[in-house]
């Protein structure tokens, strides 16, 4: 079934009786050329890049729950490249590359919104970051604008400019940045999976790895054993668990991370603003609610549900920011897990098992990551090379100190990204 | 979620600092190696349930303290005093298990 304005208006004069379910609901066969554990928006775009790129297709992607249902359908949808380090900078300015093709290439409406992101900065070393920030995107082929507080008023005349402790001195906007709708990716993602003959299985936990004589053989689920020829670990929050049942041992901690939402308001916020006092950033969905998130909760957590201090903190950031929002209703706040690295750059990289590969690390960073990873898993499980992007994603950096993407200068520590 | 100082009393999240999991207290030799080094600084168990880590009492007597927690539900299942888990396991008091 391929979307079109045409069939959008035929199926509005007809009932709408012609639409069909996006995607197989498959059931398990014995074996499989790739098994992809996790179907949320990195899994499922690994599988769809590796029939798409790769022309391999006997693929099943094994979720324990439903599709989409972690950190895919639970962030604050922003899309962006304004990375600053080298590893960082090309594989976001690739994906972001490919987010512009995405619709066309899926067939499928993600509601991708290149509003435009505006980093705001409140003090002389802010603004001087933000001017080599906004070089080294430019560098890297990317568009970064620097706007004086004369900009800004024009463009964001709500935020309070007035105030005495974080005064508003300009912004680092980027206008491909911007934002997309979270589920649809997922769904877009998993629908031409499936179209190219991916299996994708839900509600199947893996509870083993089969590894014989160092080399991946299968996985155990709650649906039976699969015989696999490679396998790819794509769990986001819960690659810790996953990678022990490989013998494995993760430099990561899992992190609460909460958002927010308020009830649907008029059009009034129209960019992505983020504000330079600490983690706030907000922007206005389609339906009009105010979407915004803070800095993580800063402990241990797999709860997927956040503390009050936090979200007072990100309420008193935002009525910093911008008063008027004050009078909007809070709707709903929750929390997803978060797979923090010591440096806050993720993994894609083969393991030590033959044919075992893994995916994860992607910290609070990765919605917009989501088609190239995808695009750059697959070429690495397809080829059994890095592909050229994500090539410094690599697991040993920890070890040898070599290639650390450490992008907030802050060292590259747990606890302290 | 309100963590008990063994010193203070039940506070306040927000008095306490987070260090992480409490493998800081195993420090290893100087000449232990890469592998070893690595490991500590790195390397979690990161665990969905029953998990010990290190809070330093910021707000308060600047205590730092071994939290056994649960990280699914946030329970705070136990706190000592970090320098008498190094001395022993907690064996001078101040271990408070609900």
């Amino acid at each position: 079934m391929r979307f079109s304005g045409l069939r959008v208006i035929k199926e509005g004069l007809t009932g709408n009786r012609g639409w069909t379910p996006h995607w197989r609901d498959a059931t398990p066969k014995d074996a499989y050329d790739v098994v992809i554990i996790g179907g949320g928006g990195h899994g499922l775009a690994t599988a769809y890049y590796l029939a798409r790129n790769h022309g391999i297709t006997n693929v099943a992607v094994l979720e324990k729950g439903y599709l989409g249902g972690g950190n895919v359908g639970r962030n604050t949808t922003i899309v962006r490249a304004n990375y600053f380090l080298p590893g960082n900078s090309e594989f976001y300015s690739h994906s972001l590359k490919l987010w512009e093709g995405l619709e066309q290439d899926l067939n499928y409406n993600v509601m991708h919104s290149q509003r435009g992101q505006i980093a705001l900065f409140h003090n002389d070393a802010q603004r001087d970051a933000a001017i080599r920030r906004g070089n080294a995107i430019r560098n890297q082929g990317d568009d970064a604008d620097l706007l004086t507080p004369d900009d800004l008023r024009r463009v964001l005349p709500y935020l309070d400019y007035e105030q005495t402790r974080f005064p508003i001195y300009g912004g680092l906007l980027q206008r491909r940045a911007g934002t997309a709708r979270h589920d649809a990716v997922a769904w877009g993602f998993a629908r031409g999976a499936s179209d190219r003959g991916v299996d994708l299985i839900q509600n199947c936990e893996v509870t083993g790895i089969d590894i014989d004589a160092g080399k991946v053989r299968g996985v155990q689920t709650t649906r039976g054993a699969i015989r696999a020829g490679k396998v790819a670990i794509v769990v986001a929050g819960r690659s810790s668990q996953v990678a022990a049942m490989a013998g494995m041992r993760l430099p990561i901690e899992s992190h609460v991370l909460q958002a927010f939402v308020t009830e649907g308001l008029k059009p009034c916020i129209d960019h992505v603003v983020s504000f330079g006092m600490g983690h706030f950033y907000i922007s206005q969905s389609d339906k009009g609610g105010l979407v915004f998130g803070g800095d993580l909760d800063f402990h241990a957590s797999y709860a997927a549900r956040g503390n009050l201090p936090m979200a007072e903190h990100v309420m008193e950031a935002g009525m910093t920011l911008m008063p008027m929002i004050g009078k909007a209703k809070l709707l709903r706040s929750w929390g997803g897990i978060m797979d923090m690295t010591p440096d806050g750059s993720p993994i894609i990289d083969r393991t030590d098992v033959d044919g075992l590969y893994f995916n994860g690390g992607w910290c609070y960073g990765g919605f917009k990551a989501v088609p190239g990873s995808g695009y750059s898993m697959a070429h690495l499980v397809a080829t059994g090379r890095h592909h050229e992007p994500a090539a410094r994603f690599r697991l040993d950096r920890f070890l040898t100190g070599r290639g650390l993407m450490d992008e907030e200068g802050t060292g590259a520590q747990h606890n302290l990204h | 979620m309100r963590i008990t100082c063994p010193v203070c009393g039940e506070r306040d999240r927000r008095e306490f600092h987070y260090k992480g999991d409490a493998v800081a207290l195993n420090r290893p030799d100087p000449d232990a190696g890469d592998a070893a080094w690595d490991d500590y600084i790195h390397t979690r168990d990161n665990p969905a349930g029953e998990t010990r880590d290190l809070w330093y009492h910021e707000t308060g007597c600047a205590a730092w303290i071994v939290v056994t927690r649960n990280t699914v539900s946030h329970e705070v299942l136990d706190t000592r005093l970090a320098s008498d888990v190094v001395r022993g396991a907690g064996k001078r008091g101040g271990g408070v298990r609900k």
